[in-house]
């Protein structure tokens, strides 16, 4: 080194630089390059080593996670099978097609050409397109199911071109009774990103992959699952599959059983034809739900598929209220058909049956007069006659005597108020008003006027039909019948005894009288001979008389028409309950009843009947649905609605729906109902009534009303 | 200095030529072609055959320069530098005319980058222009400054193209040179150390985003792992996952999967370690280290000025591929098109490399011919 500024004077000399210098100096640098080159060959022999030593298992794995993809195959789903082993829910093999939202270069572009290759509706484009904005990269949007194998190999011949596009074998949900099962089943969807995020299982961003989203379809997720097999696959950094390595099958989800009969769910689901209605069945001696029709539905198989903004909109538009289970969320005051349930209660406070009740057409209480439904009175009334004819005055006067208390814990005992341990996502359990519960809820005194609409089945009291079937296998059995479900629990309630024999045959009889005697329903009985149909007609009224005289105007002004049912009346097998939104009267409801428990006695005579009414409203109900469909397509397929983007919004609308509608009935609550004439061929024609006359002055409605209802 | 010769079965013309460099070049070229038949999915189409053909035909160029003479080299170097430096000047005008940059001339199906050219002749008039230095000027300005021209001139050129990698192996030759040529030692520490103090302005100030990208993803690799990283990423997969002796011959599956970007080029060496493991890296290593010794005996053989440096210079930008190439598939230096020499797919690289080991050989016979003068220039 020689700086020459860092030098000392004296000693400074100037260098002669000669050729020879330069030669040592060239070696000595040479070497110093050599050297330096060197240490760079040990450094890299160094690194290499330590790479492909050292770090060679890091590497080696990562080298595998490159090369080796991992492919869930999504599981099969268990089946849902009625109580004889069909199929309600099953899988169909397909081909389908999804997208990947992330992996599209141009989305719109990709996305005509898929419409165009499978001949998509314009329609539909416009909901996967709209789908594929708003994904989140990881979730696969469903463009096809079902598709032929033509369309299959069209389109897999043109992947290349179309990045982001997954065709592939697989299965697609089935429901052989479409929108017969539509509410008690529930439907299958791509999992959104909240469930994924609460689930964060990679079966669920799997393409094709669906999870339960309503009904027992989400109820029994867990079990009808399954086990996603795996298919090891060697793939280019690319993603194109170069060779199978290994496969594990999938493990199909377990099969529910459910009590459930499908051929009389279905027959049940269709009979309720245009009306808007459930119709629920129970076997008294099990428990067994037969039978929990809820119409209009929606068809889970294109729910499946993905819910068309199209077919969304029609579904919420409709005031019937297509997707709300109405077994299970209707609400309905329960009229008469709470009289059964209020003479035992008057039983049991120790009021002789045989004792008689002048009925001249109606009661004063108080400076109040309170009419039954027959203006011009029954004349004599017993307890048997009060059930069979429904007359109002004599549990108006009984119910005086005995008051409200023992009157409503009858109905809860009967089920009424309740909740059942039902593997069902959501119930509501309704209404038993007494003078506890109305001073805590509205701050008022109990009057004269609530007993009296609560004998009746109006003013707050609120039940579903799923509540009412409860009640007909009670009264019926005498016994503390709990529905069941599935076939894997165990019948409850048995053990149990309500009511002692004499009173149950007691009522029974006076049920039997209602359709076989001299009752308010005639044309209810069972064109079985030999099998006698017990049962008893409601009419519920949902609005004051100022507004509709609850036979004609506006639909939802009208009365709904109830009957509660068992048969054979004198050992019952099967109870249930028919409810009808708005129908007008019970005269809607009983002739639905005494089709389905023929149907359940003599299949070929019940599909008679039922034949000849499709006939005239135009086919089966799915067949109706789909026609409304095309019609409401047609003329609305212009301006696509978007759907909902997340399922839970559905639901959570449907449930404020039926939360609100749950209310109708409160807002007469608090005035006298005159009751309506009960249908009853055999008695009063419907037209012969005589017109209302001392309706009491309507109180102020309640301001806010919210039924008690819960989940 | 022959072994072979000595045993006087082999021909005088054969045994004469210079084996002990000539054997690794024939087997490092041979292994390239076979990581480049592996490459190529196990087939002589497309990489192999065609990197056979390009080391033949630059074979016969390298024996052509091996066999110039003396004073013709000498009276050459300054024009042959001067064309260079035109066609670089001409890279720029057919850039600007044609629209966009470009690196390479198209002369018929022949396409030059002179840019790689610029490489060796760089070094030739810098070791011409200090052999004609008196001796007592190594230390005065003179001794730089027209030489630094013979450096930033081209380097100007190739940087508005633009390309950094070659800029930078043009001045390492170029610097090599000046450095064995004896230039005082304080220069060069001095222009280290100012080259650290301006690296943060240059990097903020002279460097395209894209070459920032890639220096912090050097400093950074996990930052990006899709990314700029990507390629170093997956390259040290492919080393680290070859282990000991490699997965076998065409079972890499770093580069036949596509994981490995560019097995054939640049990663060429991750290519070759995945199916050869660190057997076959030593082995490579071990090949350039025998052909670089020979490189330096030659220069220190060599009887004067202009043939040491040049030897050095040659042997220098050689290495300059081989360690800037290996340093960056282990990661260890930002990623840059380099080649790796006679293992890379690619006819430039080749060009250049033979021309270096051309010039060698022609050193080499030089030396052999007049051996050296001992202290006379």
């Amino acid at each position: 080194m020689k700086i020459p500024f860092l030098r000392d004077g004296p000693e400074r000399t100037p260098r002669m630089i000669n050729a020879s210098i330069l030669r040592s100096s060239f070696e000595r640098r040479g070497l110093l390059i050599g050297a330096v080159q060197g240490g760079v060959g040990v450094l890299l022999a160094l690194r290499l080593g330590y790479l492909a030593i050292a770090e060679n298992e890091k590497y080696r794995l990562e080298s595998e996670s490159n090369r080796v993809n991992l492919t869930l195959v999504p599981p099969r789903r268990g089946w849902i099978l009625d109580r004889n082993g069909a199929p309600l829910a099953s899988n169909r093999a397909d081909f389908r097609v999804d997208l990947i939202p992330e992996r599209l270069v141009d989305a719109d572009a990709t996305i005509d050409r898929l419409g165009q290759l499978l001949s998509l509706e314009p329609a539909r484009i416009a909901d996967i397109k709209d789908k594929v904005s708003t994904a989140r990269g990881f979730q696969p949007v469903e463009v096809a199911s079902g598709l032929g194998y033509e369309q299959f190999a069209a389109l897999s011949v043109r992947l290349p071109d179309l990045p982001g596009v997954v065709p592939q074998r697989g299965f697609s949900r089935f429901y052989p009774t479409a929108s017969s099962v539509g509410h008690l089943i529930g439907y299958v969807g791509p999992a959104s990103a909240e469930e994924y995020e609460k689930d964060p299982n990679p079966l669920l961003i799997t393409p094709g992959y669906k999870i339960g989203k309503d009904g027992l379809e989400k109820q029994f997720e867990k079990e009808l699952r399954g086990v996603p097999g795996a298919r090891r696959v060697e793939v280019t950094a690319g993603g194109r599959i170069v060779r199978d390595l290994e496969t594990r099958e999938d493990v199909q989800g377990a099969p529910i059983k459910l009590t459930i009969d499908g051929p009389l769910q279905d027959y049940a689901a269709r009979r309720i034809g245009l009306e808007s209605g459930s119709v629920v069945v129970m076997d008294c001696r099990s428990g067994d739900l037969l039978c929990m029709a809820s119409m209009p539905s929606f068809d889970p198989n294109s729910f499946s598929d993905g819910i068309g903004g199209v077919e969304y909109a029609m579904l919420r538009d409709d005031e019937r209220v297509p997707l709300r289970n109405k077994v299970l969320k209707g609400l309905y005051p329960p009229g008469s058909t709470v009289k059964p349930m209020v003479s035992m209660a008057f039983m049991q406070a120790g009021i002789d049956p045989n004792e008689t009740v002048f009925c001249g057409g109606g009661l004063q209480v108080g400076n109040r007069r309170f009419g039954c439904w027959n203006r011009r009175g029954h004349g004599s009334v017993d307890m048997a006659k009060g059930i069979y004819q429904s007359c109002d005055v004599y549990f108006y006067a009984m119910a005086q005597r005995v008051g409200m208390d023992p009157i409503a814990a009858m109905a809860r005992r009967c089920g009424m108020g309740q909740e059942f341990p039902l593997p069902v996502t959501s119930q509501f359990f309704g209404t038993v008003p007494d003078p506890a519960w109305k001073m805590k809820k509205w701050g008022r005194e109990w009057q004269a006027f609530d007993t009296v609409n609560a004998t009746i089945g109006q003013g707050y009291m609120l039940s579903s039909p799923l509540q009412l079937a409860v009640m007909a296998s009670r009264l019926a059995t005498g016994r503390h019948v709990m529905p069941r479900l599935t076939l894997d629990t165990k019948p409850q309630g048995f053990d149990k005894i309500d009511f002692p024999a004499e009173q149950v045959e007691y009522v029974r009889k006076a049920m039997s009288d209602v359709v076989n005697g001299p009752g308010t329903a005639g044309r209810a009985r069972l064109p079985i001979d030999g099998t006698l149909m017990a049962g008893k007609t409601g009419t519920a009224q949902v609005v004051s008389l100022s507004i509709s005289n609850g036979k004609s105007g506006p639909w939802k002004y009208r009365d709904h028409g109830l009957f509660i049912f068992f048969a054979p009346y004198d050992n019952p097998r099967y109870a249930g309950a028919v409810v009808i939104e708005h129908g007008g009267g019970s005269g809607s409801a009983y002739p639905i009843a005494r089709d389905v428990m023929t149907f359940l006695f003599d299949p070929a005579k019940g599909l008679e009947a039922l034949a000849a009414l499709e006939a005239g409203w135009g086919g089966t109900a799915q067949q109706r649905l789909e026609a409304r469909y095309a019609a409401y397509a047609a003329e609305r397929g212009a301006s696509v609605s978007r759907p909902p983007r997340r399922e839970e919004e559905i639901f959570d609308r449907v449930e404020a729906e039926a939360r609100r509608a749950a209310t109708q009935p409160e807002a007469i609550a608090d005035e006298v109902i005159a009751p309506r004439p009960e249908a009853n061929p055999s008695g009063t024609p419907p037209g012969a009534a005589p017109a209302p006359q001392a309706a009491a002055p309507a109180a102020t409605a309640p301001a806010a009303p919210s039924a008690e209802i819960s989940e | 200095m022959n072994t072979i010769a000595a045993r006087g079965i082999v021909p005088e013309p054969i045994a004469r030529q210079p084996w002990e460099m000539l054997i690794p070049l024939l087997l490092i070229t041979g292994f390239g072609g076979l990581v480049l038949y592996s490459a190529g999915g196990g087939s002589m189409q497309p990489f192999a055959m065609s990197h056979f053909i390009r080391f033949l035909v630059f074979s016969v160029m390298a024996a052509i320069i091996a066999s110039m003479p003396r004073d013709a080299v000498r009276v050459l170097t300054y024009p042959a530098y001067l064309a260079v430096l035109v066609m670089l000047l001409g890279v720029e005008i057919v850039g600007q005319v044609g629209g966009g940059s470009q690196r390479w001339l198209e002369a018929g199906p022949i396409r030059i980058q002179p840019s790689e050219i610029m490489k060796p002749a760089v070094v030739l008039a810098m070791a011409r222009f200090y052999e004609t230095l008196p001796a007592g000027m190594i230390g005065s300005w003179r001794s730089l400054v027209p030489s630094g021209m013979l450096i930033v001139l081209p380097i100007s050129l190739v940087l508005l193209q633009p390309d950094l990698g070659t800029s930078v192996a043009i001045a390492f030759g170029g610097v090599v040179v000046m450095f064995l040529a004896g230039l005082p030692l304080w220069w060069f520490l001095l222009a280290g150390g100012t080259g650290i103090a301006a690296m943060p302005l240059i990097y903020f100030f002279a460097l395209r985003p894209y070459q920032q990208a890639r220096v912090t993803t050097f400093l950074d690799p996990e930052n990006d792992p899709l990314g700029a990283g990507y390629h170093i990423a997956q390259s040290k997969i492919a080393i680290g996952s070859g282990g000991l002796f490699g997965k076998g011959f065409n079972n890499g599956t770093q580069s036949h999967l596509n994981y490995l970007p560019e097995p054939h080029t640049d990663f060429v060496f991750a290519s070759m370690a995945e199916e050869w493991g660190l057997v076959g890296g030593l082995f490579v290593l071990t090949m350039y280290a025998l052909i670089l010794r020979w490189g330096w005996k030659v220069a220190n053989e060599s009887q004067d000025r202009f043939c040491a440096l040049l030897a050095a210079g040659a042997t220098a930008t050689i290495f300059f591929y081989i360690a800037i190439n290996l340093l960056m598939v282990m990661g260890m230096a930002p990623a840059k098109g380099i080649p790796l020499p006679w293992m890379s797919h690619g006819g430039s690289s080749m060009m250049t490399n033979m021309i270096c080991i051309g010039l060698l050989m022609m050193v080499n016979r030089w030396n052999r011919m007049a051996p050296r003068r001992g202290l006379t220039v």
